[in-house]
């Protein structure tokens, strides 16, 4: 990998491994107790179902899960219990299995990763801890602070500019987003101090008209600037949300095109089971994992880990 | 807001219409939708179970009333059981002696900070003087945040920095609130999850500090299932006295609210309803029942009407309208009264039977289309707004360039007054609107 972005591979599995423990200990530590106490029969499948709804998988999503495996096992002769669970695994990583590699990796003079999300989801965080990750694995990384509407969402971000050690390109609060993009742009370029600029958007619900039109604005700005930017577009999203959150997806694919989900808050109980169906409807990829408040909680998503750790027993 | 549920209770009932009795077997189909759409509401699974038992417990050879048909009886008896589940309209207890302390507490992003401002504002309008207290020390620039908040409300906020501790600072508030007088002091907490030890010790020290007489959740209307292990650990670990639910502005389905109630027994007591800090809605079980159902929220649309419009101008439009009398003058009137009441897009909302019309006609569409009604009337001189017969090209071509539209659109405009004209005469001459909708057309 050019820029080692896969280097901390390991540590990023057991940081994943850590957050996950607490769900272990919930939802799918249960479900492998239905698998290990269990014989496989209609009341063990009633119940599968039940636990995967209250992962927040959904209700689509689990029960073709359920009744994937169900004809898999009866197909198979599968008759343990532990196999059917290896298989059920097997299932909801290869769910999660994305081809399309991170596009940081390919040769370019200048990244533009563009950040959306509805309020609350932890955008400005995620963006500092972004920012730090691509600077540890020696990337020269500018942010722009095209949130202009909230109440010291800039503030914030210089924060965290300054706790990542990477510079800030801001206008005063209530300013043109597209100006601030428009002039990051340019700075980025003209010194050349930066190989990746980051764009923080203003957090509005997905159903806000004027929202979605100023994110394809700010897309139009950063792709008349730079070839094909932004190179990435990425959804932060709470992983206490619901089935909303496939709606979420939906509508800023709508507006900008998402390359990939930022996963936040996993440190929490609950675990972001609507990544499912967002990568099967919507063929979003999960790109990164917030794992809890310091810089340094946040590592790359990966799909076998992640499902290893939910079923792994407490 | 709760548009996708009650789209799936719609569907489910209009199956159950044509039938003439409420039997068993169609109890169960429609309950077996009803478990579902809750279900992808994010209402709590188990929560989910208890519900669908006890409406269908109800619904049981239940004798359909003679006004009603199955499916309205099935709708009565599932609002008359989501109204209970959602307990009493929301209040406050500002009973005991001022300084009144409310704190709010919830997960990182529900909205602690914009609500503790809204509240305030809420507050003042009920004549209670307000004190915001920054007692979030931890999130990169939240202190800020809400000093600029309470600058724009021009409510003052107590804060002493991120060096202090939080209980230390609330106790100083609340002894600032004494001293000058103020008769409620909201604490602003710091975001945290359910399972920090150490944050939630914070705040049940805060809390033995300055005894509030409020301990509000303060809960994002998107959480999933996962709502209820959050709310019942706050409960437990602090105790609550209420939830507030934020962003139900969106289009999630709230669930939430449902599961938490039930399972904590804590009453609702306020829904953010939007990003203005007037945004702030006392909750309403029954209406939120309806607004659920699909059936509506008039109530709180007459309410809002109320507030913001001038009774006497209401009055004088009614005749107007009555007596086909009705200008573009009085129309530019009207625009001003309605944009007073918020956006198109929550209104439209409120209205029966126009969730289902705003997914097709965008609301922010709408508003941008009586934007540029408002430019082109704006640009108009008193005797073209009030006779627009004498605007001729040489005066279009002006009132366009003054709007910053084209004369297409003043021409549009125009001939869309003419039929609206057109239909006040024959309103007006008792010969009934044929079409009432396509004077929305």
């Amino acid at each position: 990998m050019a820029f080692g972005l896969t280097k901390k591979k390991k540590e990023d599995r057991e940081k994943i491994n850590k957050s996950l423990k607490k769900t272990r200990r919930g939802v799918f530590s249960a479900i492998s107790d239905l698998f290990q106490a269990n014989e496989i029969d209609d009341e063990m499948w009633d119940d599968l179902e039940a636990l995967l709804i209250q992962a927040d998988i959904g209700v689509d999503t689990s029960l073709a899960l359920v009744s994937a495996l169900r004809e898999k096992v009866s197909k198979q002769g599968i008759k343990r219990v532990a196999d059917a669970y290896d298989l059920l695994k097997t299932e909801m990583a290869a769910l999660l299995q994305e081809a399309q590699p991170w596009s940081l990796e390919e040769p370019r003079l200048l990244h533009v990763v563009m950040v959306v999300g509805v309020n609350g989801s932890g955008k400005t965080t995620s963006i500092g801890k972004l920012a730090y990750y691509l600077k540890q694995n020696g990337r020269r990384v500018v942010l722009a602070a095209a949130d202009t509407f909230r109440a010291a969402a800039i503030d914030q971000l210089e924060i965290w500019g300054e706790r990542a050690g990477v510079d800030v390109i801001a206008q005063k609060p209530g300013s043109d987003p597209g100006a601030v993009v428009y002039d990051a742009i340019r700075a980025s370029q003209a010194s050349r101090q930066a190989e990746v600029l980051i764009i923080d958007t203003a957090g509005r619900l997905h159903t806000r008209y004027n929202l979605m039109k100023e994110l394809e604005k700010l897309r139009t700005i950063a792709a008349k600037q730079v070839h094909r930017a932004p190179h990435e577009i990425l959804l932060v999203l709470d992983a206490t949300t619901g089935q909303n959150a496939l709606t979420q997806a939906e509508k800023f694919k709508e507006a900008v095109n998402l390359t990939g989900v930022i996963l936040t808050k996993l440190d929490g109980t609950a675990k972001g089971g609507m990544v499912f169906a967002i990568q099967e409807k919507l063929g979003i990829p999960v790109r990164f994992v917030g794992t809890g408040e310091g810089i340094e909680d946040f590592a790359e998503f990966d799909p076998e880990m992640f499902v290893e750790s939910l079923f792994a027993p407490a | 807001m709760f548009d996708n549920l009650s789209d799936k209770l719609q569907a489910t009932f209009e199956k159950l219409n044509r039938r003439g009795t409420l039997r068993e077997s169609d109890v169960n189909a429609a309950m077996r939708e009803v478990r579902l759409a809750l279900l992808e509401a994010d209402v709590n699974y188990k929560v989910v179970k208890s519900f669908v038992a006890r409406v269908k417990e109800r619904a049981i050879g239940v004798e359909v009333a003679k006004s009603l048909n199955p499916a309205q009886q099935v709708i009565k008896i599932v609002n008359e059981e989501l109204v209970a589940t959602l307990g009493e309209p929301g209040k406050l207890d500002l009973s005991r002696q001022a300084p009144h302390v409310i704190m709010l507490a919830g997960l990182q992003g529900s909205g602690k900070t914009t609500t503790a401002a809204k509240l305030a504002l809420h507050l003042r309008k009920k004549g209670q003087r307000p004190l915001l207290v920054a007692a979030d020390i931890y999130r990169p620039a939240a202190i800020k945040q809400l000093e600029i908040l309470g600058q724009s409300l021009d409510i003052p906020v107590h804060s002493e920095g991120d060096r202090v501790a939080p209980p230390d600072i609330c106790a100083n508030a609340v002894k600032r609130a004494r001293q000058s007088a103020y008769s409620v002091v909201i604490l602003d907490t710091a975001g945290r999850l359910h399972i920090d030890e150490t944050l939630m010790d914070e705040l049940v020290a805060i809390k033995k500090r300055v005894h509030p007489v409020e301990t509000l959740l303060v809960v994002d209307a998107m959480t999933g299932q996962d709502a209820v292990r959050v709310a019942k650990t706050f409960n437990e670990k602090i105790g609550l006295s209420g939830l507030i639910l934020t962003k139900v502005d969106g289009d999630a389905r709230g669930g939430a609210a449902i599961s938490v109630r039930e399972v904590t027994g804590v009453p609702i007591k306020f829904l953010g309803t939007g990003e203005g800090l007037d945004a702030l809605d006392v909750f309403q079980p029954d209406r939120l029942a309806s607004r659920i159902l699909g059936m509506g929220d008039i109530l709180t649309l007459i309410e809002k009407a109320e507030q913001t419009m001038d009774r006497d101008t209401a009055m004088k439009m009614e005749h107007k309208l009555r007596t086909a009398s009705f200008t573009l003058e009085d129309f530019q009137k009207q625009l001003q009264e309605v944009k007073k009441m918020g956006p198109l897009s929550s209104l439209m909302e409120m209205i029966p039977g126009m969730g289902q019309l705003s997914k097709q006609v965008s609301a922010e569409e709408t508003d941008e289309k009586l934007r540029t009604v408002e430019a082109i009337i704006n640009s108009m001189t008193k005797e073209e707004r009030n006779d627009p017969a004498v605007i001729n090209g040489r005066r279009k071509k002006r009132i366009a360039a003054g709007s910053g539209h084209t004369v297409q659109e003043v021409n549009a405009l125009l001939s869309e007054f003419r039929q609206i004209q057109r239909m006040m005469k024959q309103l007006a001459k008792g010969k009934g609107p044929g079409n009432l909708l396509s004077m929305f057309r």
